[in-house]
């Protein structure tokens, strides 16, 4: 089950590798560990959409997980954001979903739209 | 006319950073003037995370990332104008603006930050052959379009180009429910971070394709049908018989962005090969009391460090007003072996604390120092394990390592380690 993988948790995206084990080599900080290991044992990751405001034309507001979800569930909580519509003024931090699907994350506004 | 200490073209990271760091240095006389509705610039469109590290050590995403800039410009007071388009800059600094408000305005300034960023290069800047049809477009603009209005710019999507935005794309897509067939890139290598690789193509099993650029778009009927990738050999050439087709309507481009400069250039400040103006350790152009930063001097890979370059444009715009500008020597800063661009391209105060210098390398390399030489003596040496063109380096030689410059150029070049 060893493997080789890109860290995602910054920019920097160090050349991560992974035993059997689980000693992860390659990091340059704990948190390259913890996702090496979270990748092999229940991999997440950090979602970021947009729901629309109704009462502005064309317009959308970005949302995002509060915190990151299971891989598996991103295109079934995309569909449950799909069905929020929101109205101006939004403000970063309003809650549209409260625990989507029951992973602990709620779907938040990113965006302040006057 | 109206008088103004400082203006600010540009409301986006660049500007927004200017404008907070000359208003901290005593520059109460401030405006920004923003073409688009908001401030903020592009990182409305740039809804994604991954922004914030180096400067707030948490990860936001960029609508969040702008809004704590846009509130530090409200708390300070400093004034701005959206939808505000500068439509001429002149030598002696006169802004002429307009805005739907104000009709046409002309102001006098005293010292001029341009902050204006950049622009995506488009199809016509490659020459793809085949059908001139509609569904080939940059991928900041099918990322504008999305993020921001909500509509997708088609279903079955090929990209062009695997920089970050194009690679930032290809997930945006693949979520909002488009199939995206294939990422091709003519270099053999990416020129986007790993981690956007890693995230949002192998995380969709969308393919990469190095060394494969697109030979023929066909759209007979209006509307992309069919794009073809060949394989391209060392000189760029297309390879016949590695041809690949893809049936989709729409093609992505993302294949490079380039600093936008017209105005800079109509007052005939000095470019230098980022396409960008030339500028001095004060991130002074060639023309007295005119500044850059950010996107429109080069282009960045992290917004952190667009903000960080901003602050030290408005530092420097704010000592030129209040007339504490010290130039004792003028040095010439050449990109050697290796190194496509370094900025500043000028030093005029030996006795600074430090000076940072920016640059990127021409191609990826593995176990190098990276060397300041004043006409082959060496004054700073660096190693690195890694360089690649995508990525910035920064490098700061201080006081004592600025004092050992004795003639009027110094030369920056990356060495093998043997």
């Amino acid at each position: 089950m060893s493997k080789d993988l890109t860290c995602i948790v910054c920019p920097r995206g160090c050349r991560l590798h992974i035993d059997d084990d689980l000693n992860v080599t390659g990091n340059s900080c704990p948190r390259g560990a913890q996702y090496a290991k979270d990748e092999l044992t229940n991999p997440k990751r950090m979602i970021t959409s947009i729901v629309r405001v109704k009462n502005r034309e064309n317009c959308m507001a970005s949302v995002k997980t509060s915190v990151s979800i299971p891989k598996g569930k991103i295109f079934d909580i995309l569909k449950e954001i799909e069905k929020v519509s929101v109205n101006a003024p939004t403000h970063i931090g309003d809650v549209v979903i409260k625990d989507v699907l029951g992973t602990g994350s709620d779907i938040i506004i990113t965006k302040e739209i006057k | 006319m109206l008088n103004k200490d400082l203006v600010i073209i540009g409301g986006g990271s660049a500007g927004m950073a200017a404008a907070i760091e000359a208003k901290k240095n005593g520059v109460d006389d401030i405006l920004i003037l923003e073409k688009d509705s908001v401030l903020g610039g592009i990182l409305n469109q740039c809804i994604h995370n991954g922004f914030g590290l180096t400067e707030f050590k948490e990860e936001l995403t960029g609508p969040e990332y702008l809004q704590r800039f846009v509130k530090q410009v409200e708390e300070l007071g400093i004034e701005y104008r959206c939808d505000a388009l500068v439509l001429d800059v002149t030598k002696d600094k006169v802004v002429t603006y307009s805005n739907a408000e104000d009709g046409v305005v002309s102001l006098q300034a005293k010292a001029i930050v341009f902050a204006t960023g950049c622009y995506e290069r488009g199809a016509g800047a490659i020459q793809i052959p085949g059908d001139r049809c509609a569904g080939i477009i940059t991928a900041g603009t099918a990322q504008k379009y999305l993020n921001i209005h909500g509509f997708l710019a088609g279903k079955r999507i090929v990209i062009l180009g695997s920089g970050d935005i194009g690679l930032i794309m290809a997930r945006r897509m693949t979520l909002e429910g488009a199939k995206v067939l294939c990422v091709s890139e003519i270099m053999p290598y990416s020129n986007g971070l790993n981690r956007n690789i890693a995230q949002c193509l192998t995380d969709y099993d969308i393919p990469l394709y190095l060394s494969r650029s697109v030979s023929k778009v066909v759209g007979k009927h209006g509307r992309v049908e069919k794009v073809i990738l060949s394989a391209v050999d060392d000189k760029m050439k297309f390879i016949p018989g590695t041809e690949m087709e893809f049936e989709c309507d729409t093609l992505l481009l993302s294949i490079g962005l380039i600093p936008y400069v017209s105005l800079l250039d109509k007052i005939k400040a000095e470019m230098s090969s980022t396409r960008g103006a030339k500028v001095n350790d004060y991130f002074e152009t060639s023309i007295p009391g005119v500044f850059a930063c950010g996107n429109c001097l080069h282009v960045h890979d992290v917004v952190d460090f667009v903000t960080d370059e901003g602050r030290d444009a408005g530092k420097g715009a704010a000592k030129y007003i209040k007339g504490l500008v010290e130039k004792n020597t003028t040095i010439l800063v050449k990109p050697g072996d290796g190194i496509s661009y370094v900025i500043p391209q000028t030093i005029t105060n030996k006795n600074a604390d430090s000076i940072t210098f920016k640059f990127r390398v021409r191609r990826p390399i593995q176990n190098v120092f990276v060397t300041f030489e004043d006409n082959g003596n060496e004054i700073a040496k660096f190693v690195r394990p890694v360089l690649i063109p995508s990525e910035m380096v920064m490098l700061k030689l201080n006081q004592a390592q600025l004092a050992k410059i004795e003639s009027g150029e110094i030369t920056v070049s990356i060495k093998e380690r043997k």
